[in-house]
């Protein structure tokens, strides 16, 4: 399942090495991650549900959905997709008897209509006492996931303090465009982020951005990313500290983990949170099962690792990300029977769709996924089309033929560490749900505390880099770097970025950022 | 907008398209398909020629085929695909586009044509292609079709 050759991307892949799932020996490469490795050498069914013991799959890749998690090294509950193959590693499913793959378990799943009637486990087995005291203890057994190590880890862990006059979270385009303006005036910046790489999305992103020139418009996102890294590079004051996940924002102290050993304290003056988005999924009938994943799931898999998702795919979705998924799987040479769009149009830009429907992708409109079929993993797919009141056209279910299905609908903004900080949010369904007040320079209702790229509204790369640009700029003039020009090239800055979303494609965002504009705006 | 509903262009929606005269002249001309307002303008920013109209960043280019001079500046970078380099010369129609695929194509090679609608339209043989590496990997290529074929042909793979 791993890609030899790809027309835009080298796949370097490290020394090879031994992990053992379930005891057996499984086949991987350095730089892989535990779930990558596993895909590739045909796990499916990663996990189990926690009632029914349905079968799971990855779904995110970016360790945001959990379907993942397995003992590793005897430590519970790790999302594999988060963590990279050691030699020796040994990794086990959980929750399942007496593996995920074979879950005797499972038979709760068709049982439990049947027997337990929805609500009935608050009265079943309720008397007499000694038959209630069994039955609990039998069910505690079984609930909860994983099995707490029987030993401490032995691993020394440490304990730092750093002191920076801006701390960014995240390093996505918006993360790092933020950091470069901040350190380029002269504040002291720290850069923290999960993965082991910058970049964020743009990882993945092997086709050439839209956008003016003088935004990079016609480069690859992978290269995007390349780009700002070396850029930020450039300059002294800047500590990134990768692999570390901050989970607290405490006042402005910023707190993470790095390495998985090191407790990291960031005593910051001003703070950016660029943490990025989650992939949304979408009800249908079996959309738990293996082989169902989100769209920058596989992007990751496909583009990152370079391990093919599957043999053909349908697409759940027609905005940018669907399209330009779907193009990416026609590159990597797997085939994809349909795009399905529930709208009565392509959501995304008309070019990208023109580049696969040329290709011969059908693209369906106002149809939609009515489920997935297969047992233990995606074997096929039925879509319908939908009326003008978005009811099943009587008739209409259509077989597809696939052995994956990506759900493009969309992302959410990761926002957990704005709520940790305090700040003032609001529903905006412009802007993808949950996003912070915020002033024209992207400050939240907390000082000090700023906002940059998908977490402050869903939107693109362009818009992430210049929202970074403009928050870290803010930053550093606040704290007194910069001067006359950083007050100018904030101005040009602010300009810019209107500019960008003056189109019909920016409109619906410009209307989500009027619902949470912070009136109170700090003046310089 | 109906081309929204489909992902291509049908012929009452195509932009004006060149002369008969501009066509066979000795240089060929440029042909964008992108109707639609998006914020993108890498084509109009690579042309020195000035041959791209685009007042605002969201507005669709515009072609002016006479000042065109069919250098492929704008071809190397459009991240939508939608620009391709049409020509006649003896007879016979030239279509050039972004190949993005493997196995890369060189001169010579057969490969099969397909329209917008992703129908096949039949065979060709590459005239000329750019190396991959020499434009961050995406190829450009020339494919000889039939000269009726030159505003049909959409896109190429190898057989
Ligand atoms: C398939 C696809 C195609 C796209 N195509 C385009 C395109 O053509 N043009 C375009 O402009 N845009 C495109 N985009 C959108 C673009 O990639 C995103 O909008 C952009 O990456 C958002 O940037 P960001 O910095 O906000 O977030 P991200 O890139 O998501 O980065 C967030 C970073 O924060 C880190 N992080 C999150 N939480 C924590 C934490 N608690 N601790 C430490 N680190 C954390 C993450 O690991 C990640 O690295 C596309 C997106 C997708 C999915
Ligand atoms: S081919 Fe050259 S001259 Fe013609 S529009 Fe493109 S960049 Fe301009
Ligand atoms: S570069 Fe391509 S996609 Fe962008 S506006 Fe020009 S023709 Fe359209
Ligand atoms: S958390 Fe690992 S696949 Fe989602």
């Amino acid at each position: 399942m791993r890609l030899e050759s790809h027309p835009i991307v080298d796949f370097k892949r490290g020394k090879e090495v031994t992990i053992y799932f379930n005891g057996k020996p499984v086949k991987a490469y350095e730089g892989e991650t535990v779930a990558a490795s596993l895909y590739a050498s045909g796990v499916r069914v990663f996990s189990r549900s926690f009632r029914f013991h349905r079968p799971r799959g990855f779904f995110c890749a970016i360790g945001k959905c959990s379907q993942c998690m397995m003992e590793v090294d005897g430590v519970p509950n790790i999302r594999t997709c988060k963590v990279y193959v050691r030699d020796g590693m040994q990794i086990r499913t959980q929750n399942a008897v007496p593996d995920a793959e074979n879950d005797y378990l499972a038979i709760i799943d068709k049982l439990i209509d049947t027997f337990f009637p929805h609500g009935s486990h608050y009265k079943k087995f309720n008397s007499p006492k000694f038959l209630r005291e069994f039955v609990t203890r039998q069910m505690r057994k079984m609930a909860g996931f994983g099995n707490v190590p029987r030993r401490a880890p032995d691993v020394n862990a440490e304990y730092e303090e750093i002191d920076a006059d801006v701390a960014v979270v995240g390093g996505g385009p918006g993360g790092l465009s933020a950091a470069i303006h901040s350190a380029k005036y002269g504040a002291k910046v720290v850069l923290l982020d999960e993965n082991n790489y910058l970049g964020g999305q743009l990882i993945k992103q092997t086709h050439r951005f839209f956008g003016s020139g003088r935004h990079r418009a016609g480069t690859r996102g992978i290269r995007i990313a390349e780009i700002l890294e070396e850029d930020l590079m450039k300059y002294g004051n800047v500590d990134v500290r990768k692999e570390t996940k901050v989970f607290g924002i405490y006042g402005m102290d910023v707190v993470g983990v790095q390495n998985d050993t090191k407790l990291l304290k960031v005593r910051a003056k001003r703070i950016v949170i660029a943490t990025g988005a989650y992939e949304r999924t979408l009800i249908f009938e079996n959309n738990d099962l293996p082989g169902v994943y989100g769209a920058g799931g596989v992007q990751t898999l496909m583009n990152v690792f370079g391990i093919k998702p599957g043999n053909r795919g349908l697409i759940v979705g027609s905005g940018n990300v669907g399209l330009i998924l779907t193009y990416q799987l026609l590159q990597a040479g797997i085939d994809v029977s349909a795009i399905v769009e529930a709208m009565p149009r392509i959501g995304g830009y008309f070019v990208h769709a023109a580049k696969v429907r040329r290709l011969g992708v059908p693209i369906y409109t106002r149809h939609t996924i009515l489920r997935a079929k297969g047992e233990k993993r995606v074997e096929g797919a039925v879509i319908a089309q939908l009326d003008e009141k978005w009811n099943v056209v009587k008739g209409s279910e259509k077989d597809i033929d696939c052995d994956f299905i990506c759900v493009a609908v969309g992302l959410s903004p990761a926002h957990e560490l704005l709520y940790h900080a305090g700040a003032d949010m609001k529903f905006v369904p412009e802007l993808g749900g949950m996003v912070p007040l915020r002033t024209r320079f992207n400050e939240t209702s907390v000082k000090g505390v700023y906002v940059a790229g998908d977490v402050a509204g869903i939107e693109e790369a362009t818009a992430a880099i210049m929202e970074g640009r403009i928050a870290g700029i803010h930053a550093a003039i606040s704290l007194g770097y910069g001067g006359d020009e950083a007050e100018e090239e904030l101005d040009e800055a602010v300009k810019d970025l209107e500019e960008f979303r003056a189109g019909p494609f920016g409109e619906r965002i410009v209307c989500g950022l009027e619902k949470c504009v912070l009136e109170s705006e700090v003046m310089l | 907008m109906r081309y929204l509903e489909r992902g291509y262009l049908e012929k009452d929606e195509l932009p004006p398209l060149p002369s008969e005269e501009r066509l066979t002249s000795k240089k060929p001309v440029v042909y964008i398909e992108c109707p639609q307002p998006i914020p993108c303008s890498p084509c109009y920013e690579s042309c020195r020629f000035d041959a791209i109209k685009m007042d605002n960043i969201n507005d669709p280019p515009e072609v002016d085929y006479e000042k065109c001079t069919g250098c492929m500046a704008c071809l190397r970078v459009c991240p939508g695909l939608a620009i391709f380099l049409v020509h006649v010369k003896n007879g016979k129609g030239y279509v050039t586009l972004q190949y993005e695929f493997l196995p890369w194509l060189e001169k010579g090679d057969r490969v099969k044509l397909f329209s917008r609608k992703g129908d096949e339209l039949g065979e060709g043989t590459i005239t000329w292609a750019l190396k991959p590496e020499r434009n961050d990997r995406t190829q450009l290529v020339t494919v000889e079709v039939d000269r009726e074929l030159i505003f049909e042909v959409r896109a190429v793979r190898k057989r």
